[in-house]
């Protein structure tokens, strides 16, 4: 464990937190809306609309069709736009988010598709608003299965973070591969690997407890 | 509680030569309309059933009821209104007038019992305190006090209609539209949930409107029917008169399940169909005429029952010996209504 600074460890650890925490906010503040768009515009649904569903369907497939390697580079100039630099923490955030809440937006419109179109049903005979039915009975009925998105996306992110490291992000995916893989240090790239999968895990089993917690089926 | 007169000659509900044609995309891809020139009305205070096997348009012609389904032409009328020309928020009002209950009971799962009975309180923007204290009389009602807090996952299928009954009479609606309410559940369960439903028109006045493919509910619980067979109505009347003569092959289909069928091969004699009503149920008529005019009788079938209030029987007989033609006759001087079997099918 010669090559190991636990210092640098602990500040890429917090990195990879950071860089977790605030793509995941805003990938939820972004993708939970359009997948309801989605949903609601799809065929069938009480806004069907096949021109913006077939945009916004578009416009999603492309962003989770590139590969996010290529994201994190052809995004450079509109994350400084954005953020004013391409680097570090603040740089990651962008691309990550574009590479996530598209992802994230398909797997909630998946979890709507899963309500009983009887309780939306019983919700309108009852004299509900579209608005009412949304917010009361749709995504109320879809809890369990979007805090299920929630966790993949979490997951995926933390696999993105860690390619961030490519253009200049920090974190832990930086540390394994500038010294783990480019300068063999072995020891490093074990601690690292180790550090993302328990940060997977405990991810996970969040996930699953909050499932539990709000399932009644 | 009586319902008062007035009540009675109302109509709440008047269907006008309505139609419902499903665009090529939607359901009914076979070009049939769902429903065809239906004309029919339900009085205030009355239990109207609409029998019909699945893919007649029973799940249509309620939905139109509500404005859920729209129609493709003619008009329905619901307490005054034009369904189709009310607006968003006339519909809306009009909803909270009309309960309706599912088969599938479609209660929220992720809300509590009390949280789903609340429900349609809190989409109508009702203070909280009036929310709290209407749940819990509607949970009383139902018999489900006890279990107010637990989730639908928790409860019996029977339980969860009771929940879905007083979610559907939260905001007091004038009438209650029942989609096959009784189709999930088992015997007895069926029998408690019709008996909750009667109760409702006895002691509510409550209009209902029930659909389903099961003769026996309409016999118990109905005072009119509706028979309807690809989307018309082939039959309607008071439920004594199409259960005891119905007059549609679609009608006598239904009767028949709800009694098996009566095999009369192989007997020899006069068949005739007796049908007794009220008072005639009780006298000893069949001893009588058969001792006073030598008739012998052997029962082919028979069936003995209430429809709602009104006790009735009916054999099938093959008469045989002495002079059949004065029993006839006898029968008929004693209130029996006779079929004569033998002389035709059906008659």
């Amino acid at each position: 464990m010669e090559n190991i600074d636990w210092a640098e460890i602990g500040q890429a650890t917090l990195d990879t937190l950071a860089m977790l925490g605030g793509s995941m906010i805003l990938t939820v503040i972004l993708g939970l809306p359009l997948g309801v768009i989605l949903f609601l515009t799809g065929k069938g649904q009480m806004l069907e609309n096949k021109l913006a569903n077939g945009v916004l369907s578009l416009l999603v497939n492309i962003l989770r069709s590139v590969p996010f390697v290529i994201l994190l580079i052809v995004m450079i100039p509109l994350t400084v736009v954005l953020v004013g630099t391409s680097l570090g923490v603040a740089g990651a955030i962008p691309p990550l988010v574009a590479g996530a809440a598209p992802f994230f937006a398909r797997l909630v419109e998946t979890a709507l598709r899963e309500v009983d179109k009887g309780v939306i049903e019983a919700s309108f005979a009852m004299g509900a608003k579209r608005r009412q039915v949304v917010l009361g009975a749709l995504l109320p009925e879809a809890l369990p299965g979007l805090v299920a998105a929630a966790t993949v996306t979490a997951v995926a992110l933390v696999s993105y973070t860690a390619m961030a490291g490519v253009v200049g992000a920090g974190g832990l995916g930086d540390l394994a591969i500038r010294f783990g893989y480019q300068r063999f240090q072995t020891d490093v790239m074990v601690v690292t690997v180790v550090l993302m999968l328990v940060l997977v895990q405990v991810l996970q089993m969040i996930g699953d407890t909050v499932v539990r917690k709000v399932s009644h089926k | 509680m009586q319902r008062s007169p007035i009540h009675r000659t109302f109509d709440v509900i008047a269907f006008e030569a309505v139609s419902k044609t499903y665009s090529a995309k939607g359901a009914a891809i076979s070009g049939r309309p769902a429903l065809s020139e239906v004309s029919l009305s339900v009085k205030a205070g009355e239990v109207f059933g609409v029998i019909g096997a699945s893919g007649a348009g029973k799940s249509t012609l309620i939905r139109l009821i509500n404005g859920l389904e729209t129609p493709s032409g003619g008009k329905v009328i619901v307490d005054g209104d034009d369904v189709a020309a009310l607006g968003v928020e006339g519909l809306r009002a009009l909803r909270r007038r009309v309960g309706m209950i599912f088969q599938h009971f479609n209660l929220l799962s992720g809300k509590t019992v009390a949280q789903n009975v609340a429900f349609p309180l809190k989409l109508a923007g009702r203070p909280a305190a009036e929310v709290k204290a209407r749940t819990a009389e509607l949970l009383e009602r139902v018999g489900l006090s006890e279990h107010a807090n637990k989730f639908p996952a928790q409860l019996s299928g029977g339980q969860k209609q009771r929940v879905g009954i007083a979610r559907a009479l939260a905001t007091n609606p004038k009438v209650l539209l029942c989609d096959e309410a009784t189709s999930a559940l088992d015997p007895e369960t069926t029998e408690q949930i019709l008996e909750l439903i009667s109760g409702l028109n006895r002691e509510l006045g409550l209009t209902i409107v029930l659909i389903t493919h099961e003769m026996d509910v309409v016999r118990r619980v109905c005072d009119r029917v509706a028979v309807l067979e690809a989307g018309r109505v082939v039959e309607e009347g008071a439920v004594e008169d199409v259960f005891l003569h119905p007059a549609s092959d679609t009608a006598r289909r239904f009767v028949r399940e709800a009694d098996g069928e009566v095999s009369a091969a192989g007997i020899d004699g006069r068949l005739v169909r007796l049908t007794f009503r009220g008072e005639a149920t009780y006298k000893p008529v069949l001893g009588e005429v058969a001792r006073t005019t030598g008739v012998d009788y052997s029962i082919l079938g028979g069936r003995i029952h209430r429809l709602r209030e009104t006790p009735y029987g009916q054999l099938t007989l093959a008469l045989t010996g002495g002079d059949v033609t004065a029993a006839i006759a006898k029968f008929k001087d004693a209130g029996v209504r006779v079929e004569d079997l033998s002389a035709g099918e059906g008659a």
